[in-house]
Parts: structure tokens; sequence; C-alpha cells
């Protein structure tokens, strides 16, 4: 089937189009150049064309989930929607079902989002999940931050083998890439600790965090994998935090990307939870500053942000001290989930309010961060769904970005409390995002960290996966019309996905299986094969699943999308 | 017990099989088959090989359903299917009930079904877990997996459970006996107790028994909590427990290095029922200020708690989801299948794998015994005698693959090891057949009326 976008206003920032009215064209399923006049037109002049959005961290499914929406009914209970003739029933807000997850994503204009992390021995959870959520495609990211094997390795300094067990396990979980959190911080928590900043060891297993993370970058960078090691530091929360991060970025600096699809060599990610001066909640205060100015003069790296919504939220990470001591701070119900040999993890409701100055600043920090860098190409735009807030709220913070009057007035109207201008330098920043900069952070940037070649931009051969908006460029000043640019952003009046349109008008009106991405290393098999007879003792000794029962078997993943990549050594 | 030699004559051992009883979900078994049979089994427990060994014992083989006569009587599977599939077409409060001894797979065209004729879905935990469920959405849920105990526990905690009947491998496999990385030595590198009424066969293995009074379970841990928030406890003996033992006991919990506290149904079915639950998840939210601890309840059967997680991922919640007016609606004491029967609500009853003739209260069997009940199955039990449509299923993980969740929600895909006897069919393909006829009446309705 042909198709044919006619007369749309195109940012698509990979091809270097800014607001160019222009069609594009695609036929069965991919961006095609040219197409005959049988094409069926759709007429969208001075609509806004990008690429389907591209999310670089949310999670969306798997274990996490569950026991959020198992012990959060009054979560669930809101959202609820009745079936429709297309979909069946929506649940939730802050951890919607799986069904609601992939309809509100389309909706919005997206077409792949990247869940964060997977804890490999429950990876086939992870799957089921995807297969329940239709219309995006997930690359899913398994946690290897603190793994007992890398650790070994890290210590050790066996990169060799290290590079050989990731290759491995990828192909086990069926990921995409190295997901790392709080590393040997998690570890920690399965006695009840943490470690504090980069050179603390791991209790027990003498290795620091600055160690595994540099032994994970150089594996990585050796197999030469499409997405660099992606980060959520230590130290996560804790006023004063700004020097690890900054020193978790600056660690693999001097590491050789091996990659020509991306350009950096780590991702930090909701990297605004990481960049608290001061020494306790009271005297706190943002150290954006310093981060975008090592960023602005760093290409090795790149970040998502983690926005604040200020919503009532489901906080969720692997990192299950942090989620104790945020249930110290809040009183709320806390949930925790360990994982043998691999990682912890925890959950805790959090309410954030504008009412609060310390989340009215966590607010003003995130946007700092936005506004601090100079090339859009580094920063993503994301909540960290669902930890700073539901991905729902994305249109909103695209209003925020674009709107310097509105970020003014919800500070001046006392919508957010004084500390966000008092302890940031949000209320001086006055840059606004045009969209050419919005289609970067939300699509054309992930998709390029992530290194897709087959998503992000409309280049011929791509495949047709595309979003239109109710919006004519040319005739709203979106710093004045907040309200219309979140509507417009919110429900796109058309989502392609592999040439299907999926909503039209901001409605479901056809539903698809997701696709699931993963990397398959290749020409790495002789190491491969050797680690694992050196894993597979230990494996049967402190594991509770026998291995046959523990890879992710291929009809866990019915609609694979296989990334080879050739190891290059 | 008389001495029974090994088996020796089969044909092939066919390894790593997942055992489809308990909430262990043993993944180790290695079956021994002889002429497409199980004839012997290796590492299962006695619960778990004589399931899967005496798998032939009062086996449904061929669909039925009852005549007029009030007999049961053989029909092919095309009449049974259409039968079934017009009860449920025609049904305005129809409950799907069960699950939690199928697959995954089995559920994922069941909740279709669900949706699309406005059942109710509901599981075991119903008259199980279900309290714990409750408690956990009160107060929370610190939980691991279950090699986490094995590696690094030095106190293990089994209260208003008895897993030496119940899980016997729970012991073995996960908590006290294996050695893990931190505890090489294992059973001598921890301290086991049992916290039960009952001098239980578990306690039996214990350091330490703590029998506290019947239904003192919740006052025995508030006295623990007052305890370990530094508070004089003003009763000599509480719960039937001296004082002096509660404080002693409080304090060796604060100084393990690693704790863990498994619970059955002996907590949550006492009279405070979610209470207690309320009360041992707080105890061990407060001992994470001192060390690590973490808690699971003891779930019984294989995917009872998978269930839990299959719906909570499809729909937002665990159990009693009631899909009547066209979205999800979950409201314990109204939306379960109990309150449902008792209050004879319900028109139409398919039981999947389970057993609602032998464990639900007379009241709510007796609405059933009413009402048309469709029965998807492997075995003859109470429930076939008040069936009138019966489909022979088959058995998960010995004669179909399907995944299951373990009672700390580790998937397992338990694989397929004989054929199933020829007149039966696999549960996930009865289940779609189901869906299929019933979409194809709603279709003919549709038309119908327009």
């Amino acid at each position: 089937m042909e198709y044919i976008l006619k007369n749309g206003i195109v940012y698509d920032p990979a091809n270097d189009i800014a607001g160019e009215k222009m069609d594009v064209m695609f036929k069965d399923g991919k961006i095609v150049s040219n197409v005959s006049s049988d094409a069926k037109v759709l007429d969208v002049t001075d609509k806004i064309v990008m690429p389907a959005g591209v999310d670089p961290h949310a999670h969306i499914a798997g274990p996490k989930l569950v026991v959020g929406r198992i012990y959060r009914p009054e979560d669930s209970r809101k959202g609820v929607t009745p079936k429709t003739d297309v979909c069946r029933s929506e649940s939730g807000f802050s951890i919607p079902s799986c069904p609601a997850t992939g309809y509100r994503y389309s909706r919005m204009g997206y077409g792949t989002v990247v869940e964060a992390a997977v804890p490999p021995l429950e990876a086939k959870h992870t799957h089921e999940e995807i297969m329940a959520i239709p219309n995006i495609d997930v690359p899913p990211l398994p946690l290897f931050g603190n793994n007992w094997f890398v650790m070994q390795y890290a210590k050790e300094d066996r990169i060799d083998e290290l590079a050989a067990f990731i290759s491995s396990w990828l192909k086990i979980v069926k990921g995409y890439g190295v997901k790392l959190v709080n590393p040997c911080g998690s570890e920690a928590w399965g006695w009840g600790m943490n470690v504090h900043g980069i050179d603390d060891p791991a209790p027990y297993w003498d290795v620091t965090s600055k160690e595994v993370i540099r032994a994970l970058s150089k594996a990585n960078e050796m197999l030469g994998l499409p997405h660099s090691i992606h980060v959520h530091a230590n130290d996560i929360g804790h006023p004063g935090n700004t020097p690890t991060t900054i020193g978790t970025i600056d660690c693999v600096k001097d590491i050789t990307k091996n990659s020509g699809v991306r350009n950096q060599t780590i991702h930090m990610t909701h990297l605004q939870f990481h960049i608290y001066n001061g020494t306790s909640w009271r005297d706190v205060e943002s150290g954006a500053g310093d981060v975008t100015d090592y960023i602005n003069k760093n290409k090795h790296v790149t970040f998502d942000v983690g926005q604040i919504t200020l919503d009532e939220t489901t906080t969720m990470t692997a990192d299950g001290p942090h989620e104790y001591s945020l249930h110290a701070l809040n009183g709320l119900k806390w949930a925790n989930k360990d994982i043998e040999l691999e990682t912890s993890s925890g959950l805790v409701p959090f309410i954030y309010s504008g009412k609060s100055p310390v989340h009215s600043l966590m607010w003003a920090i995130g946007l700092e961060l936005f506004l601090g860098t100079e090339d859009p190409w580094q920063v993503c735009l994301t909540t960290d769904h669902p930890n700073a807030g539901p991905f729902i709220r994305y249109p909103r913070i695209i209003s925020w970005l674009m709107s310097n009057e509105r970020r003014q007035e919800m500070m001046d109207n006392k919508e957010v409390h004084p500390w966000a201008h008092r302890k940031s330098a949000l209320a001086t920043m006055d840059r606004e995002y045009d969209f050419n900069e919005i289609a970067t952070i939300t699509r054309a940037g992930p998709a390029k960290i992530y290194g897709f070649k087959d998503r992000g931009a409309l280049t011929p051969g791509f495949n047709a996966d595309i979003a239109v908006y109710d919006l004519n460029p040319n005739d709203i000043d979106p710093s004045r019309e907040p309200t219309a640019i979140e509507a417009a952003f919110g429900a796109a009046m058309y989502t392609i996905k592999d040439g299907q349109i999926l909503v039209k008008d901001g409605e479901i009106v056809k539903v698809v299986p997701s696709h699931t991405i993963w990397t398959n290393v290749k020409g790495f098999e002789e190491q491969e094969n050797a680690i694992m007879e050196k894993v597979m003792p230990d494996f049967n000794r402190f594991y509770t699943v026998k291995f046959e029962n523990y890879k992710v078997h291929d009809h866990f993943t019915p609609y694979p999308i296989v990334v080879d990549v050739q190891a290059s050594k | 017990m008389a001495y029974e030699p090994p088996v020796t004559d089969y044909d092939e051992i066919v390894e790593n099989c997942t055992c489809a009883f308990c909430g262990c979900n043993c993944d180790d078994l290695d079956y021994l088959v002889k002429d497409g049979h199980v004839v012997g089994v290796r590492h299962a427990c006695r619960l778990g090989a004589s399931k899967i060994m005496e798998d032939m014992d009062q086996r449904l083989l061929v669909p039925m359903i009852r005549d007029e006569n009030g007999d049961l009587v053989e029909v092919d599977w095309e009449a049974a299917l259409d039968k079934a599939a017009e009860l449920i077409a025609g049904a305005v409060r129809p409950i799907f009930y069960g699950w939690s001894e199928t697959s995954i797979e089995t559920m994922k065209h069941g909740i279709r079904l669900g949706e699309l004729v406005g059942a109710v879905l509901d599981n075991q935990a119903t008259i199980c877990h279900g309290p714990s469920l409750q408690a956990v959405q009160n107060v929370g849920y610190p939980v691991m997996t279950l090699g986490e105990v094995k590696n690094r526990a030095d106190m293990c905690i089994y209260t208003g459970s008895n897993p030496m009947n119940s899980h016997p491998r729970h012991m073995s496999r996960y908590s006290t006996f294996p050695r893990g990385w931190f505890r090489q030595r294992g059973r001598f590198d921890r301290t086991v107790v049992t916290m039960d009424p009952k001098y239980s066969d578990t306690a039996k293995m214990s350091d330490i028994w703590v029998g506290f009074d019947q239904n003192g379970d919740y006052g025995f841990y508030n006295a623990i909590r007052a305890v370990l928030k530094g508070k004089e406890l003003q009763q000599d003996v509480i719960s039937g427990i001296a004082k002096e033992d509660i404080v002693e006991l409080a304090e060796a919990m604060k100084n393990t290095q690693f704790g863990a506290l498994f619970f059955g149904l002996g907590l949550t079915h006492t009279i405070s029922k979610q209470r207690n639950i309320d009360m041992a998840i707080q105890m061990v939210t407060d001992l994470n200020k001192y060390t690590k601890w973490v808690l699971m309840p003891m779930r019984g059967h294989f995917n009872v708690n998978g269930f839990n997680i299959f719906m909570a991922y499809e729909m937002g919640f665990p159990y009693g989801v009631d899909f009547a007016r066209g979205y999800p609606r979950y409201m314990n004491g109204e939306t379960n299948t109990i309150d449902l029967l008792t209050r004879k609500e319900c028109d139409v009853f398919m039981v999947i794998a389970a057993d609602p003739g032998a464990h639900y209260p007379g009241g709510a069997v007796k609405h059933l015994a009413e009402i048309p009940v469709i029965q998807v199955d492997i075995h003859w039990g109470p429930s076939t005698e008040i069936a009138d449509v019966v489909l022979p299923g088959s058995f998960i993980g010995v004669e179909a693959g399907g995944t299951s969740y373990r009672m700390d929600g580790v998937p397992i895909y338990m694989k397929k090891a004989i054929d199933k006897p020829e007149t039966c069919r696999d549960d996930e393909w009865i289940m779609r057949e189901l869906l299929e006829r019933v979409q194809k009446i709603k279709e003919k309705e549709a038309v119908a009326s327009k």
C-alpha cells in the first residue's frame, strides 16, 4: 500500500529538515522518496509532521510494574475506560495496564519505548508484558550493574570475559543493551546497606562502582553495541550527589568509542535526580549549572532528564536502598523485590506537589537541565516514567519547554513553591525550545543514542513511523499558547507505525502487536561458549532455577527485531 | 514406609521438568518415561511425584454433557464445546474461576472471553491468600526471590505455615538447607524459627518454636513491633508468650544479617485475617531500619501467583475482576466468587483447573448445583459431580508446555515431556475454541439485532 502525506510541515532533525513544507511518502511500511499515482493521499496541509516518538527510558513492562499494579489498586482505578470496538479496557494512571500503555503512547505519536530495567531472571515476565502491550516497539535493557558475575570480572579487570558474558546474556534474555542501576549499591541492599559515591566498595565484594562502570563500558565498546552503557548513578536523590554524578560521567571519558551509529560512550538516565548540591534537604540547591557546564564541554555523554510533573505517581527502581529511604521520607507503603545474584528493586507511591519546596526545586532542576544543555542531541525528554511522573505528561513538559511565559507564570502565581526560583537558576533562563529542538529531544536524539538504523528519522528505507500533530507552526505562538501545544502533542492527528495508521484524530483506529528489539552479537561465539562453561558451575549452585528454564525461549518474542552486531576487537 | 526399589525400567529421561504442584515450582525434576508414561520422577517431593506419576488416576478422558436424567454422558468435542459456548454466550453474570493450575497461555484466551461476555475472572486467591493481597495493598510488599534467601539468609521464620507437609522442598531447595554464596554451611549457618500454635513437622525441624495462642498472631506481632520501636511491654504474657521471650526474639531478629519470613494460610485465615498480615508486613518494614528483612506468602498452587500477575498486567487488578460493565472492576466483597455465589448472582460458572466443589462453603456450592457449570480439568472431583459440561484438559508441565510464576514471581516455562491422552485437549486449545465459538455466536446476534 502506498501513501503520501501531503503538504505537511516536516521536522526531521536527523536529515536537517526543520519546518519545511513537503510531502512524506511511504510504501509497504517503509519511507520512500517516490510513490506512484495510485498512492492514497492523506492531506496534512500545514500540520506538523515528525518521525514517531522514541522514548529512551521508561518502566512499562516487567515484575516491578506488576508489583505496583497489584499493590496499588487505587492507581489502577484511575484512568479506567470501557472497551471500544477497537480497544480493550484501560486502567491506571501512573502504572497503566499493558494495553493502556500501548494505546496512550500511540495516541501521543510514539512508536518506540525502551523498557529500562529488566532483571534477567525475570526477563520472561517482561517479554510477556511486551506481548500484551500493543502498538509500540520495545527494546528491553537488562540489568548488569550488580550482577555477581559482572562484579567478579570487574574486580579482576577481565574485560574479555565480561564482554563474552554480556553478549551471551543479551542473547539469553533477549535484551538490547547494558543497564546499570546504582552499581554496587543495589548489591549492598542485599544486606540493607548502600554505597556512597563511586569509590565505596560493595560489602564482601571488594569492588567499587567506578570499577564496575569502567569495566562494563570497556566491554560494551569491545563488542561495539549499538547503545552505550546506560547508567543510573549512585547516590540518587541525595543532596550533595553532584560530584558523584560528574565523577561517574568523567570516569569513562578516556574509553574509546567503538560504534559508528552513536556519539556517546555513556548515557546518564534521569539526571534530574542526581544533581542536588548542598548537604541536606534544608540547604539543598540545584547542581544543574555545574552539570550542564560539564556536559556542554564533553560530547561523550548523553542523558535523559526525568522531569518532575507534579503528580501523584509510583516510584519504582532497581535502586532498592533508595526506595526504602523514600519510604522513610514519606511513610507510604513500601514494596521491595530483590532478585538473586542480579539486583534489588523497590517501589513507593509518591505525591509530588507544587506546594512542597523540594518537589518544586526538583521540577525547576529538570527544566534547568533542558534549558542549560546547548546541544539538543545530548538531552532527551523523559519523566523516568513513572518515577517523576507518568509518560502521558510529556505534552505538558513540551509546553513548558516552549514557553518561558508559562514557566514564569507558574513561579509567579505560586503553582510551584518559591524554592523553584530561589534555589535554581530557572527564573533567569528565557530560552524556549522550537519545534525542531522538540523533535530532536523526543525522537531523533534518542534514536541516535540507541543507534537505531530504522527509526527516528524520515529517511527513505526507514520504517514508516510517523506522527502528525494538529498544529500549524507558522500560525501558533507556543510561548503564548501552552495549552494548545499540550493538547496537540497529547492527541496525534495521525500516528503511523510501519506504514499502518494506528491513530487518527487522537483516537486509536488500529491495534497491532509490538516488536521486541534485541541485540545479537555475532563473531563472539567462541568466547561465549568458553564463558558459559565457566559460569555454569556457579550458576547451578547459586541460582534457584535450572539454566534450561532461565533463558527466554523464542516464543516469548513472537515479533522480534534482531539487531545483528559484528563484534569487533 | 516399605522400601521401594528404584525404577530402572524406562526408555528415556526428560530433565529439568517443572513440578506442577505447589508454589515452589521446582524446575529440576527428571521424568523417567516408558511407553509414553512417566513411571518415575527424580528430585520431586512425594506430593509432586505422586501427582505426576498417578496422573491417570480418576482422569477425565472424554468430553461429557449432563443429560435430562442428570447423568454425565460422553459426547464428541464438537458437541461439548458448542454446548459450553452456548451457555457462556447466553449468560448474564458468568464467572470464570480457577486458573491457578493452568498456564498463562490459557489465561490469555480466557481473559479475552471474559471481556467479550462481561464475566468475572477470579482465582483461588479469593479463598486463600486474598487477605494477604489486601494487606499488601494496605501496607506494602517487601519480597525477594527465593535465591536471595538461599544465598544470604541467616534467619528463616515460618509462621502459620508448615512447609514440611505443604511445600516439602521449600526448606531443602530454597530456604533452610541449601548452601548459598554467603552461607556455605547451609543449615548450620541459619537459625530457623517456626511461629505457630501447632508443634508442626516444620517446628520439629526448627531451632526455635514459638507456639503462640490460636488467634494470637495479631497480638504477638504487634508486641514484637512495640519492642522494635523501643516500647516497654505492659503485660507479662502476650498471646501466650512470655514478655522476656518476645524481647529476646525481637533482639535476635534485629541482629541477623538477612532474615526472611514465610507466612501461610495459618496467618491469613485466623481471626484478624488481613490485619495479621498488615502487622507482619509492617514488622518486616520496621526491621529494615536495623538490618535486611523480607517476607513471602507461601502460595499454594503452582500458578496462583501467575494469575494475579497476569490479571494485574492485563487489567490492573490481581483477582476478582468484573467485566460486567465493559470495564474492569475490583471490589473485595463484591466482585469475588464466593460473594457472587452466595448472593446467587451468578448464572453460568466455568471452572478451569480448580475444585470449588471441594473447597467452597456450603452456600456457594449449593448455588453452583443450581446453575450450569462448565468444568475444564484433568481429574474427576467433587466439581465434576455438579458440572453440566466437562471438557478434559491436559497436564501442564507434563503433557503440555506453559508459563507459570513461582511464589516469588520467577517465571518458568514448564516444558512438555509426554503426549496427552488422545481424547484430551490442551487447556489453551479448549479456551481458544470457546473464545472463537462465543465470538461467532455474538457476531450472529449482532447481525440479527441489526
